[in-house]
């Protein structure tokens, strides 16, 4: 793969609401039910029936918007036409040129911002199973539809072209993730279809125009995102070094083959004949509403990475596991109470994130002593690590932990004198290690934790061996 | 026998709702193997529903302002275990699983459903030819159209079978058969009667309103029917202000809309609505010629604005989840036969229509220049509102045709909702009321136009009308 072609994305996001009810009708809005149990003559297109519009489906659509720094104005309803077997009306109900929610951004923990172009407002179709060997409409033996799903209400989260990779594209619906579930509009939940993405895929070279581009439909999981993308990005350049060049169509990831194939080209797209929808009035949220929103979003990963990172010193892509584990309260609360940030955030990162679903909530207080103490050298990164091991089974007092385990501050001394010993035990290694080779200070700890029982900071005796190896090289 | 007179009478104990309904069970039977007014007549829901109102009475309960009134329902308003065919094949043995609003209505409030009854397939239609299940004849005169789309109702009504029907009017479909079948016919303000159950043909046109022998009977029935509901997003969420059915137009002021007067209407008709404006004049009111100049465009756009959403109303008939399934092996093929074989040729002539109004790279010159035209329309009536309180015109171009005579052409029968069709696009009420006969002795209609939701003033004129009536 030539390193000059410049990948350019484009995702479209579609959300399902957590409302209690779907968006026209007061049919429930739950996954797993057992099939065609939530449905009624709205949802199911019946002749004569009508959508009434469903407010906390506004207002979660509203919230969105205001998470994502849109623009969030009135707008109408459009039908969208053509026929499916999942679609009861033939028509889907949905927003087109006059959306809820316009002219956003999200900001990735790198600091990158992907614009958002819009965040509309329609309602999920059916589902459809398809019983035969080909798992599509055509060639199926037969088709299953469950009507459950048809009137769901969805928000599309349509990102501008700014997405420069699989990686990007994977950090980039995570980050969404955790801003919808934040504001309570979402379950995120990509395994049951709460989350779906399609791609919209191009290559070029950085000086030109942008390459013609392919959207990828299918892609349930982060992972399936990733390989989908990857495997687009290697046929494109493929055909267009091979001097072909790349037909702008929709594709169908197919997670078993790792490959994308072709649905439809541009001339077979459909024509949707969108027109206003005349069943509905159209929403035009008061300035109050749009306030009372606003005022009401939880804060978000983006400001919650930046004030860790500011508390601890650090990057705010840095400490973005641990707003993405909801672990920063702890890290504040005890940096709060006096721990080192950077420790406090170490040690949550690790032994605490490992912990996560099967320890019992941590007592900030208690992990701000096990930082203070490591801090202060009461106890060594082993024995705090041990420390906090305990106190996440069973709970407790850190001070008491790391008595009742012998963990006394080792003499600064006997540290010093044994690291003496060790060099004096083996000059030709000591020799080596003044000439350079690193590698060799392992052995001298190893050495000098063996003879302190364990209870050196090998921390502390790699500076020792270091300042002793300067003295010795001047 | 009136409505009004059928529900004091049974309010007050007089007469039982079931001498009410088998009495007029009694004239369908006796007549409508010729008329066809219904589709489906409901014996049994009739008298068990007769049986309920008189077992109110006899607890010394009120059945309601309508108790133990006949009424008919055109076949396009959903009822809960009736069928509900809109005259086509494609929804033959449907039973819908609900009751529309207004049919729920009007049965909370004492009346007695016959039936069903016959219109052009979904509406479509100023004939009642349109109807898979064959034409209804005009009581009047058995070789002429009911006129249509809502034809089974208004026959119904003016053979006797029932004092009230349900229609709707999408361009002048409950009118235009009223005016030919010598009856009375409203379309109320868009939104004054919830649609839920009205299966759609265009939805921002569409209207359910009342067929009836007398402009007060009519003005009951709107009054049982109208109001909001949470339904209907549409439907307008204050009560509709009340009904004046007073013969009082002194001081009134009332326009001949231009437009609608001259070329095209048959002389007969022109000179009916001419005697109409000189008695309203003669009863005080103040009455002048006015130019809507708009209502010129106004059969142009709604023969893309009403196909275009009907193109995608019936798009749901697709064999999937009810009515008609003509099975073949592949989706896109069962799609192509059931409605092939599902739909009538208006029905197919309508959805071809609307779905090219609609593609890409014809939007604008269609169905977005239709939609500028109704626009304009709607600030010419508002012109002509400021200076008139209702305005007068013509039903119909002509009285009842002959059964045949325009179904080669189709727009010969467009032509026939000229004078109806701007109201729809504008969203306004209109009645149509008897106002004497042709040189052929068939009924002409005059139709009184009013502002949205000025039923009351509108009302009062077609009363004046009424009385004043040759």
């Amino acid at each position: 793969m030539s390193s000059d072609w410049e990948t350019v994305i484009g995702l479209e996001v579609h959300c399902e609401l957590r409302t209690v009810t779907k968006l026209f009708c007061g049919c429930r809005n739950a996954f797993g039910d057992e099939p065609n149990t939530n449905i009624c003559p709205v949802c199911l297109g019946l002749p004569g029936s009508l959508p009434v519009l469903n407010r906390q489906a506004v207002e979660l659509a509203m919230r969105i918007g205001a998470a994502l720094h849109c623009e969030v104005r009135g707008s109408i309803f459009h039908r969208k036409n053509y026929f499916y077997p999942d679609m009861p009306k033939d028509y889907q109900i949905s927003q087109y040129d006059e959306p809820l929610n316009v002219n956003g951004s999200l900001e990735l923990p790198d600091g990158t911002r992907i614009g958002i172009e819009r965040a509309h407002m329609e309602e999920d179709t059916g589902k459809t199973t398809h019983v035969g060997t080909s798992g599509r409409i055509h060639g199926a033996d037969f088709s299953l539809v469950d009507y459950n799903r048809a009137g769901v209400p969805l928000v599309e989260i349509v990102s501008r072209p700014d997405i420069r990779g699989a990686e990007q594209a994977r950090t980039y619906v995570s980050e969404l993730r955790a801003i919808l579930v934040a504001t309570g509009a979402s379950d995120g939940k990509m395994e049951e279809g709460s989350l779906r993405v399609d791609a919209n895929v191009s290559v070029h070279h950085p000086d030109e125009a942008f390459g013609t581009r392919c959207e990828i439909k299918n892609l349930n999981s982060l992972r399936s995102l990733g390989r989908a993308i990857d495997y687009e990005v290697r046929r494109q350049i493929s055909v267009l070094e091979d001097g072909g060049r790349v037909v702008q169509e929709t594709r169908h990831w197919n997670e078993d083959e790792g490959r994308t194939s072709s649905m439809r080209s541009k001339e077979e797209a459909y024509d949707y004949r969108y027109f206003p929808e005349p069943d509905l009035v159209p929403i035009d949220p008061p300035e109050t509403w749009k306030a009372a929103v606003r005022e009401s979003l939880p804060v978000l990963p983006a400001q919650r990475r930046r004030e860790l990172a500011a508390r601890a010193g650090m990057a705010p892509a840095d400490v973005a596991l641990l707003v993405e584990l909801d672990l920063d309260a702890l890290v504040t609360s005890a940096v709060a109470l006096g721990a080192d940030p950077r420790i406090a955030v170490n040690r949550a990162a690790n032994e605490v994130a490992a912990a996560l679903g099967s320890a019992p909530s941590l007592d900030p207080a208690a992990f701000a002593t096990v930082c203070r103490m490591e801090a202060e050298g009461r106890l060594t990164a082993t024995q705090a690590k041990a420390v906090l091991g305990e106190l996440l089974v069973s709970g407790g007092d850190p001070v008491a932990i790391a008595d009742a385990r012998g963990f006394a501050p080792v003499d600064s001394g006997l540290v010093e004198a044994a690291v003496d010993d060790a060099i004096g035990a083996d000059a030709a290694a000591w020799a080596r290690y003044v000439a350079g080779e690193d590698k060799v200070a392992g052995m001298f700890v190893g050495k000098v934790m063996k003879a302190t029982g364990g209870k050196a900071d090998g921390g502390t005796v790699t500076a020792i061996l270091q300042r002793k190896r300067s003295a010795a090289q001047a | 026998m009136t409505a009004v007179e059928i529900a004091a009478d049974v309010r007050a104990g007089r007469r039982s709702a079931r001498e009410v309904v088998e009495a007029h069970l009694a004239r369908v039977a006796e007549s409508d193997g010729e008329i066809h007014a219904f589709l489906h007549v409901d014996v049994d829901g009739a008298l068990r529903a007769a049986g309920r109102v008189d077992d109110c009475v006899a607890r010394g309960e009120d059945p309601g302002p309508l108790a133990g009134v006949p009424i008919a329902l055109k076949d396009n308003l959903c009822t809960r275990g009736l069928p509900t065919t809109c005259a086509s094949r494609i929804l033959e043995g449907w039973l819908p699983p609900y009751t529309a609003t207004a049919v729920q209505r009007v049965v909370e409030r004492g009346a007695i459903p016959l039936g069903k009854t016959n219109l052009d397939e979904f509406a479509m239609g100023s004939s009642t030819e349109n109807s898979a299940y064959g034409p209804t004849r005009n009581p009047r005169d058995l070789h002429r159209v009911p006129g249509g789309s809502s034809g089974g109702s208004a026959a119904a009504v003016a053979a006797g079978f029932a004092p009230l029907a349900l229609g709707s009017d999408t361009g002048g479909s409950i009118r235009q058969p009223a005016a030919l079948c010598g009856v009375v016919g409203v379309k109320p303000t868009y939104g004054a009667v919830s649609r839920y159950g009205l299966i759609a043909f265009a939805s921002s046109l569409d209207q359910i309103g009342p067929f009836a022998t007398t402009v007060a009977d009519a003005a009951l029935l709107l009054e049982a029917i109208a109001g909001p509901d949470p339904l209907d997003s549409t439907s307008w969420p204050e009560a509709l202000p009340p009904i004046d059915v007073r013969a009082d137009v002194a001081g009134l002021r009332v326009g001949l809309v231009r437009e609608l007067s001259g070329e095209g209407i048959a002389p007969d008709v022109a000179a009916r609505v001419a005697a109409a404006a000189d008695a309203l004049g003669a009863a005080g009111a103040k009455v002048d010629e006015v130019s809507v100049p708009g209502a010129r465009y106004a059969l142009s756009a709604y023969y893309l604005i009403a196909p275009a959403e009907a193109s995608s109303n019936l798009a749901r008939y697709d064999g999937v989840r009810y009515g008609l399934r003509v099975a073949r092996d592949d989706i896109s093929e069962t799609y192509g036969a059931t409605r092939e074989q599902g739909f009538g040729a208006e029905v197919k002539r309508r959805i071809m229509l609307g779905t090219y109004a609609l593609s890409a790279g014809y939007y604008d010159a269609y169905y977005g220049q239709a939609q500028r035209a109704r626009t304009l329309l709607i600030r010419d009536f508002a012109a002509a509102y400021e200076q008139f309180d209702v305005l007068l015109s013509p039903t119909a171009p002509t009285t009842a045709f002959e059964l045949g005579a325009k179904t080669a052409d189709p727009l010969a029968m467009y032509l026939s909702d000229v004078c109806t069709i701007p109201t729809n696009l504008a969203g306004h009420p209109a009645i149509s009321v008897p106002f004497g006969v042709g040189v052929d002795g068939l009924p002409i209609g005059v139709q009184v136009l009013a502002p949205a939701l000025g039923e009351a003033v509108m009302f009062r004129v077609a009363a004046a009308l009424e009385e004043m009536a040759p």
